[in-house]
């Protein structure tokens, strides 16, 4: 049993090392936090995760997921509520190690944030919002393809991928940046698709 | 003794063989209790899951870290996910010893793992029969293709399965709804395979136990492709879905979730099986159950399991255990290997509906002139479609344009999986491990068991084939992998108990009945004498139903 399971889940040929991170998620395979049970800890969690829920720390989690996702013909990630499901998934799904990271990675970038501007990131205009995270999306994408699989992954790249995972199944995400058929009803293996169609969420 | 613990036969477990033994039993008109050692689940009603959508799930179907600890065996790999945890074994309290490493997905409620398969449905033909005997590896199969194919005909036609019939030599025809469609990508794939060799590679569309029409009283695949959640349609064939409901048609059947069969109870005068013992897995109270035939269905090893327990005053190693071969060969199907590429073109056509099935390739190893450096061969199973990010995509920077991108599909891709043969060696095995207890204080197993070099020699054109065919049919950037194996890993557990032609050399006779005790049957995988390389649940069924139909028939002749 389970052949069917594992052949519709296999992502086909995922070409970047970034997009199987990202579904990676989606199939419930990913590795961050794999190794804890690995190495047979038991888990601790980190203090300052519960900081991640207080409103103000949503609020900031969704102004940045907003920037990575921003509000096109389609609504942002802020308004699908990624700023809620983030720490969520920080709490429940992470490891101690990738819990410091993220909680530490907040700090960093309201560091760059200052550096850079002299303001915190919430003070920035959206142009500037980008400009601070476009480098720092290098840097992670960099790191990410040069760092040994045991080492903890790059802030940035947790923010993204929960973004991304959170934007595309959320309601909105689904069912306005994609299109969702709850019930398809039917199979149509030649479907006609001009360009600027939307993906099928699932 | 109360007369009601009393019945015509006994049926333990209630997945795929024990669903269809209790409804071919009942169905001839025997009093039968059902025994399930995990919860009930009750049709539609207990499959929360199958509704919600995915931003109903907190962490919209991924893993805790509290699931990782809990489900250390599931987390090994696909299986362990937030929608259908309920459905798989509760690992604390059933645990057992990995001599080897061993990956056991276990589904202890009712309808077992029937709820969880894959589905995809295919007949073992006399190229598997005959294996053994032609390549000299474990005992010769009691039984032939003309002995079961009357079966098939007869499982296929209840369970549903949709399939077209391809006239192939490697892979027999059954008795199907009409097949679900190939995409236009995978029928230009499967010309093109077909022209460049010669009509010997077939690309033919999954044959599976989802209706494709309405059948027997059920609503067709409405291509949710969620089936692992349970189907409210009931499109998928379960327990739950199809053989259960029949069963409990009758009035001949009694349910008993909750209820681990500790024992069978043997009488050594008349060398038969006079019931089960029980215990409750919420009470911890033992009972006893009497019936005429007693159905062992519990799953392959449990199966085992069960008879290792019985009759230990007569046999030490329990029940079926004078040949010697009780919990010895085992196998499952060894797999995650393949090759995958990306399909230019086709930028204007898409699909619609969620397919829950893909494409099959069958054998074409060893089978006619062709001769490879080890023996058996493998199947492929997989599918074309069209990605969510693209390899542009990936390139582009956070913001905007990105995210307008990403809500587009990307290039079609193909990957393919193959699935082989591991051959019945008697030092693969299971025992028990009377050291290590269950919650209820049971032995558990020990799992003793490995690939060897047949396998790891065939695992190497599981690769190039692939990769080579993908070539062959236009794809680009073809791209061969293998993830690694391990025992388990293709939930196909079989062996253990296998069928034979001699006492000395098997456990079972070719209706499936305990040598040394002909009133016990043992239908599940258990039973295999080879693996084949198909996916096996649609034999069971078969045999199943086969050794129901000679079980009565012998109660009427009074020779059980």
């Amino acid at each position: 049993m389970g052949t069917e399971l594992r052949l519709m889940r296999t992502p086909g040929m995922m070409t970047r090392r970034e997009a199987l991170a990202c579904v990676g998620w989606i199939l419930g395979s990913a590795v961050v936090g794999g190794h804890l049970f690995m190495t047979g800890c038991t888990r601790r969690r980190t203090p300052r995760v519960d900081d991640l829920f207080e409103s103000s720390t949503m609020d900031l989690l969704g102004d940045v997921a907003d920037t990575i996702l921003p509000p096109t013909y389609t609504p942002g990630a802020k308004e699908a509520g990624v700023g809620a499901f983030i720490p969520v998934m920080v709490r429940d799904c992470y490891d101690e190690k990738h819990q410091v990271v993220f909680v530490d990675g907040m700090d960093a970038l309201q560091r760059a944030s200052r550096d850079r501007y002299g303001r915190e990131f919430q003070q920035l205009t959206a142009d500037e919002r980008t400009a601070l995270l476009a480098p720092i999306d290098k840097e992670a994408k960099a790191y990410q393809l040069t760092k040994e699989t045991t080492d903890a992954d790059h802030y940035f790249h947790l923010f993204k991928q929960l973004t991304l995972l959170g934007y595309f199944t959320s309601e909105i995400g689904a069912t306005k940046a994609l299109r969702y058929v709850q019930i398809p009803g039917r199979y149509d293996g030649d479907y006609p698709y001009q360009k600027g169609d939307r993906a099928w969420a699932l | 003794m109360a007369t009601n613990n009393r019945y015509d036969a006994i049926v333990i477990g209630s997945g795929i063989s024990g669903g269809w033994a209790a409804k071919e039993l009942t169905q001839k008109g025997l009093k039968t209790i059902m025994l399930e050692r995990g919860r009930d689940v009750k049709h539609v009603e207990d499959y929360p899951a199958a509704t919600k959508h995915p931003w109903e799930f907190p962490h919209r179907g991924g893993r805790t870290q509290q699931m990782i600890a809990d489900y250390p065996v599931l987390s090994r790999d696909y299986p362990l996910n937030e929608k259908n945890l309920d459905f798989w074994v509760t690992e604390k309290d059933s645990p057992y010893r990995e001599v080897k490493r061993f990956d056991w997905y276990r589904g202890y409620h009712v309808g077992g793992r029937s709820l969880m398969w894959g589905r995809q449905s295919y007949r073992l033909g006399d190229l598997d029969f005959e294996a053994n005997v032609k390549d000299e590896h474990g005992v010769d199969w009691p039984i032939r293709y003309k002995d079961i194919a009357p079966w098939y005909n007869y499982a296929e036609k209840w369970a549903g399965i949709s399939g077209n019939r391809d006239g192939l030599d490697v892979l027999p025809d059954g008795e199907y709804l009409p097949p679900m469609p190939m995409n236009v990508v995978e029928k230009d794939l499967a010309d093109r395979i077909k022209k460049h060799y010669g009509g010997k590679r077939h690309f033919i569309i999954g044959r599976v136990a989802n209706l494709s029409v309405p059948h027997e009283g059920r609503i067709n695949c409405q291509f949710q492709n969620q089936c692992w959640l349970g189907c409210n349609f009931g499109a998928y064939f379960s327990t739950q879905s199809s053989t259960l409901p029949a069963a409990m048609a009758t009035n001949n059947l009694t349910l008993r979730p909750f209820s681990i069969v500790t024992r069978i109870l043997y009488d050594k005068d008349t060398k038969r099986a006079t019931g089960v013992e029980i215990v409750d897995a919420e009470t911890h109270q033992t009972y006893e159950y009497f019936a005429k035939v007693v159905f062992v269905c519990a799953s392959a090893f449990n199966s085992t399991w069960v008879l290792m327990n019985s009759a230990t005053d007569v046999w030490e190693g329990g029940l079926g255990s004078s040949s010697g071969e009780l919990g010895h060969n085992a196998m499952d199907h060894h797999f995650r290997c393949g090759a995958r590429g990306r399909i230019e073109g086709y930028k204007d056509r898409y699909y619609y509906g969620r397919r829950p099935t893909g494409l099959y390739i069958p054998r074409f190893r060893n089978v006619g002139d062709d001769h490879r450096p080890y023996v058996r061969g493998f199947g492929y199973q997989g599918a074309a479609t069209r990605g969510r990010w693209s390899g542009e995509v990936a390139e582009m920077s956070i913001g905007g344009a990105w995210k307008d991108a990403l809500c587009e599909p990307g290039d079609w891709s193909v990957g393919f999986t193959a699935f082989g043969e591991i051959l019945p060696y008697h030092e693969n095995r299971i025992f028990l491990d009377h050291d290590m207890r269950d919650k209820w204080g049971l032995p558990v197993l020990a799992m003793d068991m490995e690939i060897k070099a047949n396998e790891r020699a065939m695992r190497k054109d599981m690769v190039q084939d692939c990769e080579a065919m993908l070539d062959a049919a236009g794809v680009k950037d073809v791209e061969g992998y293998d993830r690694g194996y391990e025992f388990g890993m293709g939930i196909h557990e079989m062996g253990t108990a296998r069928m034979g032609r001699s006492p000395k050399s098997s456990v079972l006779n070719a209706y499936n009945q305990v040598w040394d005790a002909l009133n016990v049957f043992v239908t599940d995988g258990a039973c295999m004498t080879s693996g084949g390389c198909v996916n096996p649940s649609l034999t069971y069924m078969a045999l199943t139903a086969r050794a129901v139909d000679f079980a009565v028939g012998e109660l009427k002749k009074g020779n059980l």
